[in-house]
């Protein structure tokens, strides 16, 4: 057991776990913030996708020490101000089916965005090739995040 | 009018604050329960104007919290803002309650829409009776009554106390497609916001206050058992408090969290009894199917007699492997078991089996249990079985307190239900100008329900009637089933056995029309030239229909103009839980892979309830079958399953995902099947593709084994 310290979503949070322990079950059972998707444990999937200090990792395999004194993003931080423009956009293109990957689908197209405005196809495929989405939603995620680009989405 | 049966309707009455409240019956799906008629879904009206339907079936992605209110609240004539949804949990008020065989919309759209209908009748006679006016002066819209010659209108919510006093109509008439105003509109899903917001609650988020976290050690042989564990390492862990057997064959390991408890697992040292299945491979999976070829099956179809007809004779034999769901929410069952009663929070597509199952396992008669249904990740068929929430109750009971039990995806991935493995073994016969007039088509794979111990009448596995029936008007046409016998757990996945049906016959369907020199469109065109009606147990299908979205989809393809250099086209179409559907697929060829551009899709399913979840599932279906076709393969090697997790089971992802373009052939028929049609012809499209691009035949599924 350690103390560990980090921001999540703005806040300072100090957590008191086994220093190993992947971020995602700190941030879903310790911090309780679900939003964060277990899929395979194994950094496959992206479904546990967050930010940290801006950058989409792989919270199902990133030991929760690597992030001590870190700024961590989830998608509940994202949208702090209401709905971020992604999300907007999965909203008006429909995107979700059953929804579970696709806060960690948000999460990569959100890190796509803030470096690149506005992504080509061949970007997009490449920053979202790591999110398996199982009910085969991968081109209203195309088309959501193209329309976010197109709404600012880079902000 | 329509008539309509008393049982069918329980009863309308009057409840303190409550409102009107109308219950009714939904015929069960093709899964069927034996249980009497009662009340399956509620529709609540509230004098502050709430308008709350209940939905009796799981939502997994398919849009059902949205198409199944939108079909009451059109013939009631609500204002779509106005609605309010509730899940229904497990309840004996229902009826069966199982969301599968594609069957929600299509068997609930005359009951859904007559409960809507028998309340706008009510409210309608309710502001008569108020104003003192005839009934055919009045008129039902927005959630309002109108009485246009006096400019008055009053509310729902005003009139139920009144409406609730009156008689139950015994006949109502529904509305005309062309009124519709809801039905085939693209109303947004109820759901999006919260799951873009990361607020919708999955079976695997929901928390009980001091709940501990399990995962449990399963014998990793197919059939085994524990023979003794040491769990000395398991409880030095921080945080695990409970090691012990669940069942014959697991060991549980419960802790604090969820990572406590998967490394407790770790920790953990069992001996298995492996049991008679330790030497099982998938070559002798397959050798057992090519055993029990030899054996004859059972007429699932026959017209005339294939084996008299003469002429040329063309046969070919196709295999495929066992495939795993693989939702992205790995399985995972809350449950509270406290002495006399045992309350659970389950991802599942079978409320009703999980609280009987549970109440066995546990000891507890069926009403000592509550099942809350909550959202799923994902079903795809795996959410079928019950097992995750029998885990849970019996870890919970054995540990005295409420218990998450969590599957991780290894576990998901060797201890699933599988897609059973098929042989199948076609011929035909052709004439002087390349038609068939006899085929044969011979289906070999174990029964999904027979392993489960559920009836198999007269040797038929009760899903084929939906999911293997015949597709042209051929004079001479048997469709045989065989039986084999597997060890390997079977589930229902996805299309069930409408994919393996699909690939063999259109791809042979497309051999003969290579064989006779034709091209395959208009070949499958001409063998659907004659308007006929197949009937196939239940069902029957008509070649206009499977004409229709034939010629839809490659007219949207543009089958008649030139392709660029190096892109090549394949085309299937098949016909399943009472649906049409046809697909063209364009192609080019990269290092003897194949890359999907462009899917062209038509589908006839009747009536379209939300032309946007249509698309959302059809786009979804083709996505799901182009990961089957290309490398779903569960392979058995010493008893165990191989593959483990999304590196060596690699469904599709963004880079592989081709266009989809969705078609409908517009339709007043009461709409049919959709979250699994679109599935089975994608692989025999791509494969035949193939086949336009390299002159090679794919018999043998995965296309990248």
């Amino acid at each position: 057991m350690a103390d560990i310290t980090l921001r999540v979503n703005g806040s300072e949070k100090k957590v008191s776990v086994s220093p190993e322990t992947p971020l995602l079950w700190v941030l879903r059972d310790t911090l309780e913030l679900p939003g964060t998707k277990f899929g395979c444990g194994a950094g496959l999937c992206g479904a546990c996708t967050v930010h940290v200090d801006g950058n989409p990792i792989r919270s199902c395999s990133t030991p929760v020490s690597q992030v001590a004194g870190k700024s961590v993003t989830t998608i509940e931080g994202l949208g702090a101000n209401g709905l971020h423009v992604l999300q907007q956009a999965w909203i008006a293109e429909e995107v979700p089916q059953c929804g579970y990957c696709q806060t960690g689908q948000i999460m990569s197209a959100a890190a796509l965005l803030a470096k690149t405005p506005n992504p080509t196809d061949d970007q997009i495929t490449q920053a979202m090739n790591g999110n398996l989405c199982r009910c085969g939603t991968y081109e209203r995620i195309r088309k959501a995040i193209h329309r976010a680009a197109g709404n600012g989405g880079a902000r | 009018m329509s008539p309509l049966s008393r049982r069918e309707f329980v009863g309308a009455g009057i409840a303190a604050g409550a409102g009107l409240v109308i219950g009714f019956y939904l015929p069960h799906g093709n899964r069927s329960r034996k249980e009497s008629f009662s009340p399956n879904a509620y529709l609540r009206i509230a004098p502050d104007n709430k308008v709350t339907i209940v939905v009796a079936r799981s939502e997994m992605g398919q849009g059902i919290r949205t198409a199944l209110p939108m079909i009451l609240a059109e013939e009631l004539e609500a204002d779509w803002k106005q609605i309010e949804i509730e899940q229904a949990g497990a309840s004996t008020l229902f009826g069966d309650q199982t969301t599968g065989g594609s069957a929600s919309i299509r068997t609930t759209w005359d009951p859904m829409r007559k409960a809507g209908a028998i309340a706008r009748e009510m409210l309608i006679s309710a502001a008569a009776l108020t104003w003192g006016v005839p009934r055919s002066a009045c008129t039902a819209e927005s959630g309002h009554i109108k009485h246009a010659a006096s400019n008055r209108s009053l509310s729902y919510g005003e009139l139920v106390d009144k409406a609730a006093t009156l008689p139950i109509p015994s006949d109502v008439t529904l509305k005309q497609s062309k009124d519709y105003k809801i039905v085939g509109q693209r109303l947004a899903r109820v759901d999006s916001p919260a799951k873009v917001k990361g607020e919708a609650v999955f079976g695997i988020d929901f928390r009980v206050p001091g709940m501990k976290y399990a995962v449990l050690s399963r014998c990793p042989v197919i059939g085994g058992k524990v023979s003794g564990f040491d769990d000395k390492e398991s409880k030095k862990i921080s945080g695990v408090s409970y090691v012990g057997k669940i069942g014959d064959s697991a060991v549980a390991v419960a802790a604090d969290s969820v990572w406590s408890a998967m490394e407790g697992r770790r920790a953990l040292n069992v001996n298995w009894d492996e049991g008679p299945n330790k030497d099982l491979n998938s070559a002798g999976v397959m050798a057992s199917l090519k055993q029990a070829a030899s054996k004859k099956g059972v007429n699932l179809y026959s017209a005339g007699e294939p084996a008299k007809v003469s002429g040329r004779h063309i046969s070919a034999e196709y295999s495929l492997p066992f495939m795993a769901h693989a939702p992205m929410e790995p399985g995972n069952c809350t449950a509270h078991f406290e002495g006399t009663k045992c309350e659970l929070w389950a991802p599942t597509q079978v409320p009703q089996d999980c609280r009987d199952s549970v109440a066995t396992a546990i000891g507890l008669d069926p009403d000592q249990v509550k099942v809350n249904v909550t959202l799923m990740g994902g079903g795809f068929g795996r959410r079928l079985e019950h097992d995750y929430a029998v885990e849970a109750a019996l870890v919970s009971k054995a540990v005295n307190g409420p218990v998450k039990v969590l599957w991780t995806r290894e576990d998901d991935m060797r201890s699933s239900t599988y897609r059973p493995a098929s042989l199948h073994q076609l011929s035909a016969t052709l004439d002087g100008s390349g038609l068939p007039v006899g085929l044969t088509h011979r289906i070999i794979a174990p029964s999904i329900s027979g392993q489960k111990g559920q009836p198999v009448p007269n040797g038929v596995d009760p899903d084929l009637p939906d999911e293997a029936g015949p597709v042209y008007g051929i004079p001479n046409y048997l469709i045989e089933y065989v039986l084999a016998e597997t060890p390997v757990p079977l589930g229902w996945m996805r299309s069930v056995y409408a994919l393996q049906a699909a690939f063999a016959l259109e791809s042979f369907i497309d051999e003969l029309a290579s064989a006779a020199g034709k091209d395959p469109l208009k070949y499958r065109l001409q063998l659907l030239a004659k308007d006929q009606d197949l009937t196939y147990f239940t069902t029957t299908w008509h070649t206009t229909r499977m004409r229709g979205v034939l010629q839809l989809a490659a007219e949207k393809a543009g089958w008649d103009k030139p392709l660029p250099a190096g892109h090549y086209r394949g085309v299937a179409c098949f016909g399943c839980f009472a649906s049409y559907m046809a697909e063209v697929v364009e192609i080019t060829m990269e290092n003897d892979q194949p890359r999907v551009h462009r899917v062209v899709a038509a589908v006839d399913c009747g009536q379209v309830v939300n032309p946007s979840i249509l698309e959302q599932q059809i786009q979804g279906g083709i996505v799901y079958g182009l990961s089957n076709a290309l490398r779903a393969k569960i392979t058995i090697a010493k008893g165990r399953v191989v593959q483990g997790n999304f590196d060596d089971y690699a469904p599709l992802r963004m880079d592989e995902t081709p266009a989809v373009e969705v078609n409908a052939v517009p339709s007043p028929e009461a709409p049919t099947g959709i979250g699994e049609p679109s599935v089975p012809p994608i692989a025999p499209a791509l494969c035949n593709a193939m086949y336009a691009a390299t002159k090679k035949r794919i018999r043998a599924l995965p296309i990248l084994s």
